[in-house]
C-alpha cells in the first residue's frame, strides 16, 4: 500500500523517552527522577538520552529510597512541578505504597479538590525471562483497584509515546506500566509487533479510550500490554482455521472504556479476557463483571478468562511458560470458546 | 516585644481552640466517647501543651512556605494561618469545610497557606523534601517544614528523607515534636538513643535538641535552622521536648502514665510560664492580656458558630473530586 508519510519505526523504550523529552522541552516544570534514570538512561531505557539533553538539574538519579523519592513527587507537584518518577520494577511498590495510595491517590479527594498532583509514576512490568517471583509481576489490577490513580498499560510504541505525553499533561497521578517484553531492548526478548511507526511530532493518545486492534466477528479478546500482540498472533493462527477474532486493546484500565467492551461483545457474542496479572480479584474479573452487568444478553457462551493462575511467577523457564498466558494458550482458549 | 506578644496570642488561640474542641467532642456521645456519634465524629487528637513547637517555628514562616503536619495538626494549622472557620467546619464534617467534609481533623489541606497534614505516622517527611526540591528548582526563597512526633523518627520515611534532603541540599527543616509518648509507649521503649536530633549526624546535617517546651528557645533555634535553609545551606533536624496535656486521643484513659506525671506537666504549662515572663518584663499588662483572651475567645466562638450553622454535605459530594478535571 502506498503511503504519503515515511514510516519511522521506534522501539517502545525510545518512544517513551521521546515523549518525555518533548514534554520537558515544552514545560520547564517537567522533571524526571528515579533510580538510574540519569547517565544510564533507565534500566529499561525509558529515559535514554534525557540526561545528556537536559542535564542533572532535570534528570535526577535518586538513592534507593522509593518511599522518599515518590513521596517527594507529592510535595513537588503541589508546588508546581510535574514529576515523572520511575519505580524500577512494579514489584518494588511495597516499600513506597503508603505514599502512593494513602497520599498521592487520595489528597485531591481529601482536600475537596483543592490539591492537585500531576505526577507520572512509570514502572516496568511483566515476566517471560526467568526473573522469578519478585521481578516479573504485572500488578496493574492492584493499582486500578484503588480510587484516585489513573492506570495505563500501552501495548506498542505509538500508544506508549502518546499516552506518556497525555499522562504528563494530566493533572492527576497516573500509573504508567510498560511491559519489559515490548520495549525492544537488545538484551531481552521483545515482541516486534510493539515496534511501530511513531510520528516525530508531539501528540497525545487520550487516556480512557480503548482501541480495536483488529476487527473480527466470532469472538472478542480483551487485553492490555504484552497480551495484545500475543492475542494478535493467536488471531492470525485462528484466521487460517476460519475463526474471526476481534482484539480490543483496552490501553487504559482507569478510566475504563466500558462502552468499547460492550460494543464488541454486542458484535461478536463471545468474550475472552487475557491478562498477565493474577487471575483472582483483578482485571480479568472486572472486565467479566462489566460484561455480565451490562452485556449479558448478547453472550452466546460463558465468558472465559486466561490469566496467571494465582501462583507467584516461578523461576524455571518451563514453569514460567506454563503460568503466563502464551500465544498457544490464547489460541487454544479461543478455539475452545468458539467450538 | 510585639513579636513575643503576637506569639503568646497565637498560643492562647490554639489552647482556647483545643479546649473548646475537647468540650464539644463529648456532645451527643453516649457512652461518653462514642467515636461515631456527636457533633464531632471520628478520632480527635488535641495538641494542648504543644503550642510552643508550632508557634516557635512557624512564626518565622511566610505564607508560601510549606508545612506538612501529622495526625495531631491543629496547633500547626492555626499557627500557619489556616482559616479557623473553614477548618472548624471541616472538623465538624460540614459542607463549608476546607474539603467539604471529605477530610476531617487528620486530613486538613489548605493550599492558600501551603498547609497539609496526614493521618499516617511519618508520611509528611517525603512531601516536604519534594516541596523543597520544587523551591530550589524554581529559584524560590521558600522553605518547607515537616513536623512529626518522636514516634515517627523510627519510620523509614524519616531516614530516607533526611538522607535525600541532605544529598540534594534542599531547604527543608525536620522538626521532631517529642511529647515523650507514641500513644502509650514511652520514647525510651521505642528509640535506641535518647535524642533523635543526634541522628542528624548520620546524614551530615545539623541536629539540635531543644528542652524545656520554651517558645523563645524554640524560636531562636528555629531561626537559625530556617535562615540556614533559606540561604541554600540545606536541611536541619530539630527535636523539641514538649508535653501532651490531653491524651493521645479524646477518650484515652492514659493508664500508662506514671503517677503525678500529668500533674507535673500541668504545673509546667508553657502558656502560663510565657505569660509570667511577659508580665514580669512588662511586655504585657494584665489588662492587655484580658483583651487578648476576650478577642481569641471571640474567634473560637465565631468559628464554632460558623461550623454549627453550616449544613451537612450533599450526598453527591461523596462522588466528586476523585479525579481532577484537566
Amino acid at each position: 500500500m502506498a503511503t504519503t508519510t515515511p514510516v519511522r519505526k521506534l522501539t517502545m523504550a525510545r518512544a517513551i523517552s521521546e515523549g518525555i523529552g518533548q514534554e520537558m522541552e515544552r514545560d520547564p516544570n517537567v522533571l524526571v527522577w528515579g533510580e538510574d534514570v540519569g547517565v544510564y538512561g533507565g534500566i529499561f531505557g525509558a529515559t535514554q538520552e534525557l540526561f545528556q539533553r537536559f542535564g542533572p538539574q532535570r534528570v535526577i538519579d535518586t538513592p534507593i529510597s522509593e518511599s522518599a523519592f515518590i513521596g517527594a513527587a507529592i510535595g513537588a507537584s503541589a508546588e508546581g512541578l510535574r514529576p515523572v518518577v520511575e519505580l524500577m520494577f512494579v514489584d518494588f511498590f511495597g516499600v513506597a505504597m503508603d505514599q502512593i495510595y494513602n497520599h498521592l491517590a487520595k489528597n485531591h479527594y481529601m482536600s475537596g479538590g483543592s490539591v492537585r498532583h500531576p505526577v507520572v509514576i512509570m514502572t516496568a512490568i511483566g515476566g517471560g525471562y526467568s526473573d522469578a517471583a519478585q521481578h516479573s509481576q504485572s500488578l496493574y489490577g492492584l493499582f486500578a483497584h484503588l480510587p484516585g490513580l489513573k492506570v495505563v498499560v500501552p501495548s506498542n510504541a505509538y500508544d506508549a509515546k502518546g499516552m506518556m505525553i497525555a499522562a504528563i499533561q494530566d493533572d492527576n497521578p497516573v500509573m504508567y506500566f510498560f511491559h519489559k517484553g515490548l520495549l525492544g531492548l537488545g538484551w531481552m526478548p521483545s515482541d516486534d509487533l510493539a515496534e511501530v511507526h511513531v510520528p516525530e511530532e508531539s501528540y497525545t493518545v487520550p487516556l480512557g479510550q480503548a482501541q480495536v486492534a483488529a476487527q473480527g466477528s466470532d469472538v472478542s479478546v480483551f487485553a492490555v500490554g504484552a497480551m495484545v500482540p500475543k492475542a494478535m498472533r493467536a488471531r492470525e493462527n485462528l484466521r487460517h482455521q476460519g475463526i474471526s477474532v476481534e482484539v480490543i486493546d483496552l490501553r487504559t484500565l482507569v478510566p475504563l472504556d466500558r462502552q468499547s467492551i460492550i460494543d464488541s461483545v454486542r458484535k461478536t457474542h463471545r468474550a475472552i479476557i487475557v491478562d498477565e496479572d493474577y487471575r483472582s480479584f483483578g482485571m480479568s474479573a472486572e472486565i467479566a463483571a462489566v460484561i455480565a452487568e451490562e452485556a449479558l444478553e448478547y453472550l452466546d457462551t460463558p465468558i472465559k478468562r486466561l490469566a496467571v493462575p494465582d501462583v507467584p511467577i516461578p523461576y524455571s523457564r518451563v514453569l514460567e511458560q506454563a503460568v503466563i498466558p502464551s500465544v498457544d494458550h490464547i489460541t487454544e482458549a479461543i478455539r475452545q470458546l468458539t467450538r | 516585644m510585639d513579636k513575643q506578644v503576637s506569639m503568646y496570642r497565637t498560643m492562647c488561640l490554639i489552647r482556647a481552640y483545643e479546649d473548646k474542641l475537647a468540650e464539644i467532642y463529648t456532645e451527643g456521645k453516649t457512652p461518653l466517647f462514642s467515636i461515631a456519634a456527636g457533633t464531632i465524629p471520628g478520632e480527635m487528637h488535641l495538641a494542648a501543651g504543644q503550642e510552643p513547637v508550632a508557634v516557635g517555628v512557624i512564626s518565622h514562616l511566610e505564607q508560601d512556605d510549606v508545612v506538612t503536619a501529622p495526625h495531631r495538626p491543629h496547633h500547626f494549622a492555626i499557627a500557619k494561618g489556616v482559616d479557623l472557620r473553614l477548618m472548624t467546619a471541616e472538623i465538624f464534617g460540614r459542607q463549608s469545610g476546607l474539603s467539604r467534609g471529605k477530610g476531617g481533623h487528620m486530613h486538613l489541606f489548605d493550599p492558600q497557606s501551603h498547609f497539609s497534614c496526614s493521618g499516617i505516622v511519618g508520611a509528611g517527611f517525603p512531601p516536604a523534601v519534594g516541596a523543597a526540591l520544587a523551591f530550589s528548582k524554581q529559584g524560590r526563597k521558600n522553605v518547607a517544614v515537616a513536623f512529626a512526633g518522636e514516634g515517627a523518627a523510627n519510620q523509614g520515611t524519616f531516614h530516607e528523607s533526611l538522607n535525600l534532603a541532605a544529598l540534594w541540599k534542599v531547604p527543608v527543616i525536620f522538626v521532631i515534636e517529642d511529647n515523650q509518648y507514641a500513644i502509650s509507649v514511652p520514647k525510651g521503649q521505642s528509640t535506641a538513643i535518647a535524642k533523635n536530633s543526634d541522628r542528624a549526624q548520620a546524614y551530615g546535617i545539623p541536629g539540635v535538641y531543644i528542652p524545656g517546651n520554651d517558645v523563645l528557645a524554640i524560636h531562636e533555634a528555629a531561626e537559625e535552622a530556617i535562615s540556614h535553609a533559606r540561604q541554600g545551606q540545606g536541611p536541619t533536624l530539630l527535636e523539641i521536648q514538649t508535653t501532651r496535656l490531653y491524651g493521645h486521643f479524646q477518650g484515652d484513659a492514659e493508664a500508662y502514665l506514671q503517677s503525678g506525671e500529668k500533674e507535673s506537666w500541668r504545673q509546667q504549662d508553657p502558656i502560663a510560664k510565657f505569660r509570667t515572663h511577659l508580665l514580669d518584663h512588662h511586655y504585657l499588662t494584665p489588662e492587655e492580656d484580658q483583651l487578648i483572651q476576650k478577642e481569641i475567645q471571640g474567634l473560637v466562638d465565631d468559628a464554632v458558630k460558623f461550623a454549627r450553622e453550616s449544613p451537612e454535605p450533599d450526598i453527591r459530594e461523596a462522588f466528586l473530586d476523585v479525579f481532577a478535571e484537566s
